[in-house]
């Protein structure tokens, strides 16, 4: 063998250039937003000229005045990871295992509308299942709908379009793990009479189990901390905590609040990950 | 292979068995039929509506046109939104790319100390929401007197995609037979020569689905682009800008071209992988 570096060296070297980018663009950065979140505004100063005052009422403060929101955040996106699951898993079951040749062009197809903008396809929801399109009168004039009743402008528009724009990130991971299978495990389980559900049960669904994990989360996760979907499908009622950190931002120019709320959101999405990682007992996730 | 065998059993299958497998076999082709409806019901509705003889407010149906696809540019600042979505696309991509690769190396194939943090600290920026990214780089480049803008857009781009890469051809690294590059080893080529001969070439579809993935993650990303961009206009800015007043069919025809564009893309990379196989 020849190399010119000791050996030990080589895994470092190769981490380097991809380490410090990311240690000065994301670690940094965090730090930074830490230092912001207990600043307090300069006494008449301009908008958005902040001083050090290590004020952690800031947390206290901000999480009190919108924990409605905060609580919306996680709900709504905990009911989008269900129902992405719900929908992703059959179908990836289905393409891992029902599609013969076409599996390749259909999972393309999976991620195909990703390039048509998942904003145009989240305001063609909203034309779509609006006043003027053609779900909400037929409904009314079939009476299965109240003629006041509307579907955008609603949390369940809200969760719905999370739900359709995650659907992708719910999909892969899980055609992933259920491609992965060995086809002769399951012969195997019902060559020793376990029925079609047994056999789901307990040999199909536990091998699939890390795609749920990482599927769950990579919907979860951007589900939390989108506002996206919320703006243009819900109303000021179905507000999400995105919403808050964006409008403290561009808006309010508050930035210590933002700051405090964006810590505390990534910080209850990381103990919840830790705490389902640890649940769910798979270490090789990433 | 298997099919003469299987047809051969099915009598001697009880009949709750076979309506079970029918079952399986079935109904799950049409719920895919349903699920891939539902996937595409809006990008339909796009492609649709790009032929609608609209005017300035893209919501009702007004009758049938082709000058939105004659004159995609019509509308004001859709094509420099566009131009600088590719630009900035491509550049993500390219860095991300390349510093992803360099990780996905180290971590697949080297045992080392801090290898296991070294895990975490590509797992955080995913566990990050975006907007948390977006709105801490913002405040990084504030303190530094940096306006945010293209550079800072793209800088912000390969923090979100790095760790997708790396991901991706990880999981291509980690499914190689070492065998292979055993026996390179065997036929006296080097470590270098392995590496290039054998190793990359194996690699390469990763990088290349990895590639692919950044690109369609930074040209499609909102949120941390609204945070870092400033003034510049990206397509999704132009889109969520112009919803408030409608949006124009242009954005419409934009969006179904570059699916097009894509889908026929894949489906070439597909075809000319098939024949190199043959």
């Amino acid at each position: 063998m020849r190399a010119s570096l000791p050996k030990i060296k080589t895994p470092y070297l190769l981490l380097f250039p991809g380490f410090a980018f990311l240690f000065i663009f994301f670690i940094l950065p965090i730090i930074n937003l830490a230092q912001t979140s207990t600043q307090t505004p300069i006494a008449g100063g301009d908008t958005g000229q902040n001083e050090q005052t290590f004020a952690f009422s800031n947390y206290i403060n901000a999480f009190i005045e919108n924990r409605e929101q905060f609580g919306r955040s996680f709900v709504y996106a905990t009911l989008a990871t269900i129902f992405a699951l719900a929908i992703a898993y059959p179908l990836a079951y289905a393409i891992a295992f029902k599609s013969g040749k076409f599996k390749n062009i259909l999972l393309v197809l999976v991620v195909a509308p990703f390039f048509t903008s998942f904003l145009l396809r989240t305001i063609a929801w909203k034309q779509i299942l609006g006043e003027e399109g053609f779900v909400v009168p037929t409904l009314r004039n079939l009476n299965l709908m109240g003629q006041s009743t509307t579907i955008t402008s609603t949390s369940v528009a809200v969760v719905a379009g999370m739900t359709y724009n995650f659907l992708p990130f719910m999909t892969l991971p899980l055609y992933a793990s259920l491609e992965r299978i060995d086809p002769r495990t399951i012969e195997a389980s019902g060559d020793l009479y376990a029925n079609a559900i047994t056999t789901f049960r307990r040999v199909t669904l536990p091998l699939s189990l890390p795609g749920v994990v990482a599927g769950t989360l990579l919907t979860f996760i951007p589900a939390a901390g989108d506002y996206v979907n919320a703006a243009i499908l819900g109303s000021p009622n179905t507000k999400m905590i995105g919403n808050v950190i964006e409008s403290r931002y561009f808006k309010i120019v508050d930035y210590p609040t933002a700051a405090a709320l964006s810590f505390t959101l990534m910080a209850a999405i990381l103990i919840l990950v830790t705490l389902y990682i640890r649940r769910a007992g798979t270490e090789e996730l990433v | 292979m298997s099919t003469p065998l299987k047809t051969a059993f099915i009598p001697t299958i009880p009949i709750k068995a076979r309506f079970s497998r029918w079952f399986g076999r079935n109904l799950l082709r049409i719920y895919m039929i349903f699920g891939f409806t539902y996937l595409f019901i809006p990008v339909a509705y796009t492609f649709v509506f790009s032929f609608n003889d609209s005017g300035k407010s893209n919501l009702i149906w007004k009758g049938f046109t082709l000058d939105n696809w004659q004159n995609p540019c019509g509308a004001p600042q859709i094509c420099n939104a566009l131009g600088n979505s590719i630009k900035i696309g491509l550049l993500a991509t390219i860095f991300s790319t390349i510093l992803g690769t360099l990780i996905a190396f180290a971590i697949g194939r080297y045992h080392f100390r801090g290898r296991s943090s070294s895990n975490l600290l590509i797992f955080l920026p995913m566990a990050t929401p975006e907007i948390v990214l977006g709105a801490s780089l913002l405040s990084l480049f504030l303190v530094f007197k940096i306006n945010p803008g293209f550079w800072p857009t793209v800088i912000a781009h390969v923090v979100f995609c790095i760790s997708f890469v790396v991901v991706t051809v990880k999981a291509r690294i980690a499914s190689l037979d070492p065998r292979l590059e055993q026996a390179a080893m065997d036929l006296y080529a080097n470590e270098v020569e392995t590496f290039r001969r054998v190793t990359l070439p194996l690699v390469a579809p990763g990088i290349a689905g990895a590639a692919l993935l950044a690109f369609s993650l930074s040209f499609d990303d909102f949120i941390i682009t609204n945070f870092n961009s400033g003034t510049l206009i990206t397509f999704p800015k132009f889109v969520y800008v112009a919803a408030a007043r409608g949006i124009p069919a242009q954005a419409n025809v934009i969006g179904s071209g570059m699916f097009f564009l894509a889908l026929a893309l894949v489906i070439a990379v597909q075809i000319v992988n098939r024949k190199k196989i043959r």
